[in-house]
């Protein structure tokens, strides 16, 4: 576009209006966007500045702020308990991810054929994903009790000892993952699911005839074809892993031992726990980060895998 | 054979997904003595509303209930009609920067709430505003994602209908209310469905400027209730128990339509 060009299209858009209606019409944008603009200011763009501001200082959040530049940034590069956040993060994605997809992929699979009672069953996998990450965090911490829960009582009557699940450093993650990925199944069914019915059934019929296999149609015709809506699971759910906090903090709070402090609750707990609010708001933003460049890595490097067909 | 197997799959699944909720329902009704015996002493014999009573006692149980109905219901009016107004200006009335405004709005929505957590807890304080219903709502006014949906909606709505209302002489409210509401019904359905379900299962924002027991939402107090009794397990499966039957119910009714709407726009 040159420059000549812009005033046209801009008069073209905008008709030219007498004074008095061109102040009405400048109202009437006023209070159609207000309400929304005004709050998003408030509570989004504010906040956004702030946490900015707040990440160059050193603040307890009751004596004045200290400006330290980019200090925070660099204490938390090189600092361990960012490493460890960041790596029980990874290891909460590590686990969520490939069960979550699996899980969803093969009860996709199960419900894609009608059958009996379909619906209702869709319904029941879908169950969890509409309930609160606080009450399925206690209904798992109860289930995964280690003396009175009744996944350890089943472990027990096959002759083995179930171990310490939340309270053991070792199986606490464990324990996050295995609620988490039984909420969201149901979520990432659905998707899997309405995936999988927009691939015509000619194709999976068209290979059968080339006499391939069960495994064979699926890896080779499935898979392929599904691959969109595998994307758009894996970039939702590595936006929400990194972001995990909920059932972390009602099951675990970041213990035992510190062993499932992920990003989020490092950020609750360095703000309300040791009043090192700027650390916290540069560790948010470097989670922001973080996210952002893994998300366009993804976006970019879907080409390689992801089959639009 | 194989379709046989396949049922008892698809069967075994839904057992997996419905247990927890039995067995919370189950331990609910448990006497609280016999709750942390290995297996539990459940027989509809002793079956007891103990937990229920206990956790009347102990918190305010209806008011937080209360509490998180009616602003969930407040934040999803707040969000549908900020949000399907921006929507129509964003889609039907061009002005200057229309363009760079709604790239503002559009930025707003890849900042994550952890974000904003903290320096919001500092707004809301400076103007004494913490522990109130105010600072629990502020935050869910407005939505940018709600603008992005709905202006897509509404750029879908022919422009001749505007046309024709426009020759009857009807102004930009007009056309608004009566013209392009009743046709983006749809997408504003969706978009109240995830409003009110982000607002009831909100946790970490009321968690943060919250403290008072009556101004708590239900997760919060179901957090701090699990912080409370940590052994009585029936108190706090009563707690989850009750807290599920709102939204279970709401989710009865609406289910085609949520799954729907998951399925279509990928949300949750």
């Amino acid at each position: 576009m040159t420059l000549t060009e812009t005033p046209v299209e801009q008069v073209a858009k905008q008709p030219v209006r007498p004074p008095r209606k061109r102040l009405r019409y400048a109202l009437t944008v006023a209070v159609f966007l207000l309400p929304s603009a005004v709050p998003l200011l408030l509570f989004t763009l504010i906040p956004m500045a702030g946490s900015l501001w707040t990440s160059l200082h050193e603040w307890n959040l009751i004596t004045p702020m200290r400006w330290v530049g980019l200090d925070n940034y660099a204490d938390l590069l090189t600092s361990e308990e960012t490493h460890a956040a960041f790596g029980h993060t990874l290891y909460f994605i590590a686990g969520y991810l490939p069960l979550v997809y699996a899980g969803g992929l093969g009860l996709a699979m199960l419900l894609n054929r009608a059958m009996k009672g379909r619906d209702l069953f869709r319904a029941i996998y879908f169950l969890p994903v509409v309930t609160s990450w606080v009450v399925v965090a206690l209904l798992w911490k109860w289930l995964l009790n280690p003396a009175s829960g009744i996944v350890n009582w089943a472990i027990g009557l096959a002759g083995l000892e179930g171990p310490g699940w939340w309270t053991d450093p070792d199986w606490a993650m464990p324990s996050i993952i295995l609620a988490s990925a039984w909420k969201d199944l149901g979520f990432v069914m659905i998707i899997l699911l309405a995936g999988l019915q927009a691939i015509p059934n000619e194709y999976i019929e068209a290979a059968r005839v080339d006499g391939a296999n069960a495994w064979q149609r699926f890896r080779r015709i499935t898979l392929p074809l599904l691959s969109p809506s595998t994307f758009f699971v894996v970039v939702i759910s590595l936006i929400n892993g990194f972001q995990v906090f909920d059932q972390v903090h009602v099951m675990t709070g970041g213990g035992p031992a510190g062993a499932t402090q992920v990003v989020v609750e490092q950020v609750y707990n360095l703000t309300f726990k040791y009043g090192r609010a700027g650390e916290a708001s540069a560790l948010s933003w470097l989670l922001f980060a973080v996210v952002l460049v893994v998300t366009i890595f993804q976006v970019r490097g879907q080409r390689r895998w992801v089959n639009y067909g | 054979m194989a379709k046989t197997l396949k049922y008892a799959l698809v069967v075994l699944g839904a057992l997996i997904m419905l247990f927890p909720f039995a067995w919370a329902v189950i331990t609910s009704l448990t006497p609280a003595g016999a709750v942390l015996q290995t297996p539990p002493d459940f027989t509809p014999d002793n079956a007891t509303l103990d937990g229920y009573t206990r956790l009347l006692e102990t918190m305010p149980f209806w008011r937080i209930m209360f509490n998180s109905l009616w602003i969930a219901v407040a934040s999803t009016v707040f969000q549908l009609v900020t949000s399907a107004m921006a929507a129509y200006a964003f889609a039907r009335l061009p002005f200057p920067g229309r363009g760079a405004l709604f790239a503002v709005y559009l930025a707003t929505l890849m900042v994550p709430l952890q974000v904003l957590v903290v320096p919001l807890f500092i707004e809301m304080r400076t103007f004494n505003l913490t522990d109130t219903y105010f600072a629990i709502l502020a935050p869910t006014i407005a939505s940018a994602f709600g603008v992005f949906l709905l202006r897509q909606a509404v750029r879908q709505v022919p422009k001749e209908f505007d046309e024709a209302a426009v020759l009857d002489g009807a102004g930009h409210f007009r056309i608004f209310t009566l013209v392009v509401l009743p046709l983006i019904r749809p997408a504003l359905a969706t978009f109240a469905i995830f409003g009110f379900m982000a607002s009831w299962n909100s946790y970490l924002w009321p968690l943060v400027i919250i403290r008072s027991p009556e101004f708590m939402t239900l997760p919060l107090g179901l957090a701090n209730l699990h912080g409370q009794f940590t052994t009585e397990w029936n108190v706090v499966m009563a707690g989850s128990v009750v807290s599920v039957v709102p939204i279970l119910i709401l989710y009865l009714f609406a289910q085609k339509h949520v799954i729907a709407s998951v399925a279509q726009s990928g949300l949750k």
